[in-house]
């Protein structure tokens, strides 16, 4: 009876571990390399760190580059297309999008690389 | 007696050695965590002279950098954002006309701070003007207190924003006087545009600054000078 249980329990866990995995964020992580923090903390944290540096930043000046939302886009926008926002697999949208959470940043801040940014500019 | 005394005073001096110990470490940690910035620092007051006999009447350079810097449109319209603009005044008993870019004076004693409900209206420590837009919940009263008219209500979604400067939908902005670039160590785009050198910027405060001894041998005057606001942007020859 045991066995019967057991088997059936495994039966149902495999197809939904398999689903699970099918519908995870599939993320275009950019440049990536070295975060400049440990991943998995950064996964948990990073709306914390650009919460309260960007308050240092606009009202004290004290712009830590390590921490900056620019410094983020940086090496996480797409190789592709330079932004972090453009496409459903962008770096910040598949993560957000798959939890649900609307972030609001990129209403103002650019989701691109500067440098990207200036070759657009020169070009118009 | 006396013996009390001085061991009162020895007790204090070994604390107040064992204090600075204590928080010295502390210091150093924050310069470390903050990549050794300072930030802004209140011994600095940025603010720039324009000299208006040098400034051309029809030259639109300095509002077209400002545009390009901070990605505004250009358009003049009601709903457009306009940073800087280039004002000509005339004085109806003689006709002396004048030409000159007229934008956020950076006052002192900013009537936008005073009234803005959420503090996103603010000083910042070198005396730059600016709005924090985390913060702003575009209710517009700044910009019905501001005697020059500076700020601009942004009216449409953007897109394509300068990377280094944040604009959006429901916000009020102004001339940052390119805090960006003064951060990085360079001069407002407007100042740097000028072809006749109309605008001078530098830092009031440092009596060495090419600005600070103009100001000391030059008659220059602060636009409605009445109000008691103390401004940033000073002019010559108006």
């Amino acid at each position: 009876m045991k066995k019967l249980f057991f088997s059936l329990l495994l039966c149902l866990c495999i197809p939904m571990a398999w689903a699970a995995d099918a519908n995870a964020p599939k993320l275009d992580i950019g440049k990536g390399g070295q975060c400049v923090e440990d991943p998995q903390w950064m996964r948990k944290n990073h709306m914390h760190l650009l919460k309260h540096e960007r308050d240092d930043a606009v009202r004290k000046g004290l712009r830590d580059e390590k921490h900056s939302l620019k410094n983020c886009i940086e090496c996480h926008a797409s190789t592709k297309d330079d932004s972090v926002i453009a496409r459903d697999d962008s770096f910040c949208v598949s993560c957000h999008r798959y939890e649900a959470v609307k972030i609001d940043c990129f209403e103002c801040h650019s989701g691109k690389r500067k440098s990207a940014w200036l070759q657009q500019r020169e070009a118009k | 007696m006396s013996d009390i005394d001085l061991t009162r005073r020895s007790f204090l001096k070994t604390s107040a050695g064992a204090a600075a110990v204590a928080i010295a470490p502390g210091m150093m940690l924050f310069q470390v965590a903050h990549g050794d910035t300072q930030g802004a620092s209140d011994k600095v007051r940025w603010g720039m002279l324009i000299d208006t006999t040098q400034c051309k009447d029809g030259c639109n350079d300095c509002v077209s950098a400002c545009n390009k810097e901070n990605g505004l449109s250009g358009e003049t319209k009601a709903t457009d954002s306009q940073w800087i603009r280039k004002i000509e005044i005339k004085d109806v008993s003689n006709g002396r006309e004048l030409s000159l870019p007229m934008m956020c004076q950076h006052c002192e004693h900013p009537p936008c701070v005073d009234v803005c409900p959420t503090n996103a209206s603010m000083k910042r420590a070198d005396g730059i003007v600016l709005v924090d837009k985390h913060r702003c919940i575009g209710c517009r009263y700044c910009m019905m207190a501001c005697p020059y008219k500076a700020r601009s209500f942004v009216h449409e979604p953007l897109t394509d924003q300068n990377p280094d400067v944040p604009r959006g939908k429901g916000t009020v902005e102004a001339c940052t006087l390119c805090v960006h670039r003064i951060d990085q160590g360079l001069k407002p785009a407007c100042s740097e545009a000028c072809a006749n050198k109309a605008i001078l910027f530098g830092d009031l405060n440092d009596a060495d600054s090419e600005i600070a001894k103009k100001l000391r041998s030059v008659a220059t005057t602060q636009v409605r000078a009445d109000l008691g606001l103390n401004t940033g942007i000073r002019y010559q020859g108006l």
